[in-house]
């Protein structure tokens, strides 16, 4: 028996969700004393890893699966999966992840749950907690097949580092026939995603107008994180789509969540709860966000913002 | 074309969300139900479709008879016949199980289906759907156009969007972007007349085999109280955000 651990990385280097994802598997691995296996697809360097406790490491570096395609990927983690006897796969909740999963699940007649946010709390049957109703509750859910897989959300647990002194295999897979293609491709330079982002920069229609959203930027460049925005913004054009957070967006569940000038609907909130510190900048003292945050400034996000940026900038000099 | 639009039933957006028995299940008292706003995108993306290409919609949910209001909506919309199976939606392999039994039999070129649902937010269905039959499956798709069997479609990616391209038979978990909140319908009395005239069948789930199990929900911890911090004084802000939370 033993469990395996799948890791997305950008550019041949892991992501920081990786971590996370051995911490968890190796937590679970130590439970049930069976053996860690990463699996690092096109990652060149693989001695990061090495802190995080794995037994063994198996790599597959292949020029022909340099773009991700979901099916492929899923049969290469089901080949190594059998191979090795592994009845736990454990993934990040990266997009591609959650892209093979289901298509994995079917390939190993194991069940999955997605948005898993703790240890399992028992392993008979096994157990855990998950988000649900876009982060307005939490649940228990439990698997009931041999076996499992599960994909864990970003920032929910804790890397930690126990050095190891894996074994590292290169895997001869074999790679399936894909009938999808990529024509092109087009990346978002320079900019942080929200999904790996440790603070996203967020603001609503109280910043009035697309014009004015370099107070946005400059503040997230200083802070080093992603900018999002509300529905309205995005449908009224003034920022793209993928920047678009909550309910019916993307979900947000970063270490910080500043909001501009977002009056914090249900909607909105419900998916930015799972945030761990959030800070409100609103003018208007009765905005609801106020009742779901952290820290609060009523202000006017003109003044604020630049004023705030101006001291982040002199703060994050001195501390650096 | 063929084309197949699967349906969850979710709550309204603004429900509030309470539970019942020992909170071992959805409390839905006073709740709205509606279509899964990344299924909605997909049905009105089928219905320029069928617009356009003269293609046909089926509908199809798994669920109780309750799911029949939503199925009449989407058929009010335009959809040509809906197919409600007839099961509690407890388990996503056993949705996509019963969902795949029935295209079997019935084959489309195309099938939409949503990124997610905003009630389990299990992102499952549409990818296990795939490799039970074996299929073509792109997910968090903006956009798709198809011409002479081959689909076109940008998946939206971490930090960027890309093009693919495959034949038909495809299925895609959709989202916002296949066509812009302004695109959606509203039924009107016309469609709401035709509705009643077109088919909606009701067939009995094949199988029973379930994987998972939810059993216990929980609502989040309540917040603690909020930390007002003067406009005047940002430094402060900036002192508790270092030293008390510890994120910057
Ligand atoms: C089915 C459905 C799904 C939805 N899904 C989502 C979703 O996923 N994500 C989402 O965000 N919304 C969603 N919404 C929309 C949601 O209900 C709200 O309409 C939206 O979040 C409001 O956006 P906002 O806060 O930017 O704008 P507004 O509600 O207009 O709020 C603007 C805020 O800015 C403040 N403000 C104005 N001027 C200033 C200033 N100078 N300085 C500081 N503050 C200022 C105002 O006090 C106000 O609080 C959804 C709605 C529906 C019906
Ligand atoms: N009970 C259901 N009946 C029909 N389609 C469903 C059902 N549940 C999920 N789906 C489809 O699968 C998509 C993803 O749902 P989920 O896997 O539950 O997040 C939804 O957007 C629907 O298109």
């Amino acid at each position: 028996m033993s469990i395996i651990a799948y890791i997305e990385s950008n550019n041949g280097v892991a992501k920081k969700s990786a971590f996370e994802v051995i911490s968890y598997a190796k937590n679970i691995s130590n439970k049930l004393a069976v053996e860690l296996i990463v699996v690092a697809v096109n990652i060149n360097d693989t001695n990061e890893i090495f802190d995080y406790g794995p037994d063994k490491i198996i790599t597959v570096n292949k020029e022909d699966i340099k773009i991700f395609n979901a099916k492929i990927y899923a049969d290469i983690i089901y080949q190594i999966a059998k191979k090795n006897s592994a009845n736990y796969v454990i993934l990040g909740g990266g997009v591609d992840s959650k892209f093979l999963a289901p298509i994995l699940s079917i390939k190993l007649n194991a069940g999955y749950l997605s948005n898993v946010v703790e240890l399992p709390s028992n392993f008979e049957p096994f157990t855990v907690k998950r988000t649900s109703f876009s982060n307005k509750s939490f649940c228990d859910a439990s698997i009931y097949s041999e076996n499992k897989i599960i994909s864990l959300s970003s920032n929910s647990y804790e890397k930690m580092k126990i050095p190891s002194n894996p074994q590292i295999i290169e895997f001869d897979v074999e790679i399936p026939n894909s009938t999808i293609k990529q024509d092109s491709i087009e990346t978002a330079k320079g900019n942080i995603s929200i999904a790996d982002a440790d603070i996203v920069v967020s603001a609503g229609r109280g910043m009035k107008g697309p014009e004015n959203w370099h107070l946005i930027e400059n503040l997230a460049n200083t802070l080093n994180a992603a900018t999002a925005c509300s529905k309205p913004v995005s449908d009224l054009g003034w920022r793209p789509h993928s920047e678009h957070v909550g309910q019916t967006g993307k979900p947000v569940a970063t270490n910080l969540y500043i909001a501009i000038g977002i009056s914090g609907a249900i909607q909105h909130l419900a998916g930015v709860s799972s945030s761990k510190v959030k800070v409100v900048i609103n003018n208007d003292p009765d905005a609801p966000f106020f009742k779901a945050a952290d820290y609060g400034v009523i202000g006017d996000a003109f003044e604020v913002v630049p004023k705030l940026n101006e001291k982040l900038k002199a703060f994050k000099a001195e501390n650096n | 074309m063929k084309i197949l639009v699967c349906i969850s039933c979710v709550p309204d957006t603004t429900s509030k969300i309470n539970f019942k028995n020992e909170d071992s299940e959805f409390d839905d008292y006073g709740v709205q139900y509606v279509i899964n706003p990344n299924d909605e995108f997909g049905l009105t993306r089928a219905i320029w479709f069928k617009e356009k290409d003269n293609a046909t919609i089926d509908v199809i949910s798994v669920g109780e008879q309750s799911n029949e209001t939503i199925l009449r909506k989407a058929l009010a919309i335009g959809a040509d016949r809906a197919i409600r199976i007839n099961a509690k939606a407890v388990d996503s392999f056993n949705v996509a199980k019963n969902i795949s039994n029935f295209i079997k039999e019935n084959s489309y070129d195309l099938i939409i289906a949503g990124r997610e649902s905003i009630d389990y937010n299990g992102s499952m269905v549409p990818g296990m759907i795939s490799e039970i039959l074996n299929i073509n499956f792109i997910t968090n798709c903006v956009s798709i156009e198809i011409n002479n069997n081959i689909a076109t479609t940008k998946r939206e990616m971490e930090g960027g969007i890309e093009t693919l391209s495959c034949e038909l038979p495809l299925i895609i978990g959709g989202q916002k972007g296949l066509v812009e909140e302004s695109d959606l319908r509203i039924p009107n009395m016309r469609g709401i007349m035709q509705a009643r005239q077109k088919p909606l069948d009701i067939i009995d789930a094949a199988d029973s085999e379930k994987k998972t199990k939810t059993h216990k929900f929980y609502k989040p911890e309540e917040k603690k109280e909020i930390k007002m911090v003067s406009a005047d004084n940002l430094d402060k802000l900036i002192d508790l955000l270092h030293n008390e939370a510890k994120v910057i």
